[in-house]
C-alpha cells in the first residue's frame, strides 16, 4: 500500500493525466451510449448543457489578464478583440509578439 | 481524404503550441508528450495545464476537463447512426479519437454518401490515425522548443494559456446567448478570483453562465442530433470545408 502511495507520489501528473484521458474518453462515448437514447431533451436542459464550454472557458480568459501588468491585460484584449477579424492561429502568434514586445518597453 | 490534408495544419499549429506552453507551465517533456497520447483533445490539455498548476486538489482538475468536454456527450449522440455497425473494439478506437475535427469530418463523409450514412471504419480510422499521430509528434516538437527556452518569458510562452483561451471562446461568440453567459460567466470569475480565489473561480463562473442560459431558453424539447450538428459547426468553422 506505502508502494502504491509512493509511486502515485512520485508521478502524481501522470496518473492525473491518465484519469483525465478517462474522463475524455467517457464524454467522447458516453453520448452514444446515454444521450443517444433520448431523441429529444428538454430545451433548456439542451440550453444548460451547451452554454458549458462557453461558461468554463469565459472563466479562464479575464482573470489571468489582471494577473500582471498592462502588457498581460493589453494583450488579452487585443485577442479577443482580433478574433473578430483575424484566425485563430494568426491572433496567437501576433498575441505572444505583442506581450514579448510590451514587456520589453517595460509595461 | 486528401481533402483532409489542409485541416492537418491548426493540428500542427496547436499541437506545437500545447508542447511549448506545457513546458512553461512547468510540466516535464515526458508528461507533456504523455498528455497528448492520452487525452487527445486540444481544449482539454490546455485547460488541464491551467487547472493543475494552480496547485488545486484533483477533482476539480478533472471537474474543469469534463465540463470543457462536455460538447463530445452531443458529438458521441450524433454519430450513432453512423458508428452503430462498428464492432466494439471499432467503437472504442473511434470514440477515443472522437475530436471537433473528426466529427466535423465524419458528418462531412455521412452527407456525402448520402442518406445510409454509414460512414466505413476504414475511412474513419484513416482520418482519426492520421490526426492523431500528427497531435503527438507535434506536441513533442514543441515541448522539444520550449524545453530548449531558459525563461519561457522570451517567447511569451507564459501567456500562450489565455490567449489560446481568448481564440477558443471567441470561436463560439454566433452561438445563442453567448455574449450573455461569457459575461456572466467572466464577471463572477473575476469577483470570485479576487475574493474567494482560485480555482473556485472557475466552477462558481461557469456556473453563473450556465444558469443564465438555462434561464434564457424557451420551454419545451428539442431533438439531440440538431443540437450536435449545430455546435460542431461553429467550434470548427473556418477550419473545416464543409462544402
Amino acid at each position: 500500500m506505502n508502494g502504491v502511495v509512493a509511486l502515485y507520489e512520485a508521478h502524481q501528473a501522470a496518473f492525473v493525466i491518465a484519469l483525465l484521458g478517462l474522463i475524455t474518453l467517457a464524454t467522447r462515448a458516453g453520448g452514444y451510449l446515454v444521450l443517444a437514447r433520448f431523441k429529444r431533451i428538454p430545451a433548456r436542459l439542451e440550453a444548460a448543457l451547451e452554454a458549458v464550454p462557453v461558461a468554463v472557458i469565459s472563466t479562464l480568459v479575464v482573470p489571468p489578464a489582471f494577473s500582471g501588468g498592462v502588457a498581460e491585460f493589453a494583450t488579452v484584449a487585443f485577442a479577443v478583440v482580433a478574433c473578430l477579424r483575424l484566425p485563430s492561429m494568426v491572433v496567437i502568434l501576433a498575441g505572444l509578439g505583442l506581450i514579448v514586445g510590451l514587456r520589453m518597453v517595460g509595461l | 481524404m486528401r481533402a483532409s490534408v489542409p485541416i492537418l495544419v491548426p493540428i500542427s499549429f496547436f499541437g506545437m503550441m500545447f508542447g511549448a506552453a506545457a513546458i512553461a507551465a512547468g510540466q516535464t517533456l515526458a508528461n507533456t508528450i504523455w498528455a497528448s497520447i492520452a487525452i487527445f483533445a486540444g481544449a482539454s490539455q490546455f485547460v488541464f495545464l491551467e487547472v493543475y498548476r494552480a496547485g488545486v486538489p484533483v477533482w476539480s482538475v478533472a471537474l474543469a476537463v469534463f465540463a470543457v468536454n462536455f460538447r463530445h456527450l452531443l458529438y458521441s449522440a450524433a454519430l450513432a447512426s453512423k458508428v452503430r455497425h462498428y464492432g466494439p473494439l471499432q467503437k472504442f478506437f473511434a470514440f477515443f479519437l472522437l475530436t471537433d475535427l473528426q466529427f466535423a469530418v465524419v458528418e462531412n463523409q455521412a452527407l456525402r454518401l448520402g442518406k445510409s450514412g454509414r460512414v466505413s471504419f476504414a475511412f474513419y480510422i484513416g482520418f482519426g490515425a492520421i490526426a492523431y499521430v500528427v497531435w503527438i509528434v507535434m506536441t513533442a516538437i514543441g515541448g522539444l522548443f520550449g524545453s530548449l527556452i531558459e525563461n519561457p518569458r522570451t517567447f511569451g510562452l507564459d501567456f500562450i494559456l489565455p490567449v489560446y483561451f481568448a481564440t477558443i471562446l471567441m470561436g463560439f461568440r454566433k452561438r445563442d446567448r453567448f455574449l450573455a453567459i461569457a459575461i456572466a460567466s467572466t464577471v463572477v470569475a473575476v469577483l470570485v478570483h479576487r475574493t474567494i480565489g482560485a480555482p473556485w473561480h472557475i466552477s462558481l463562473g461557469a456556473l453563473a453562465g450556465i444558469a443564465v442560459a438555462a434561464l434564457m431558453a424557451k420551454n419545451g424539447e428539442v431533438e439531440t442530433e440538431g443540437a450536435a450538428e449545430e455546435a460542431a459547426l461553429e467550434s470548427t468553422s473556418g477550419k473545416v470545408d464543409r462544402s
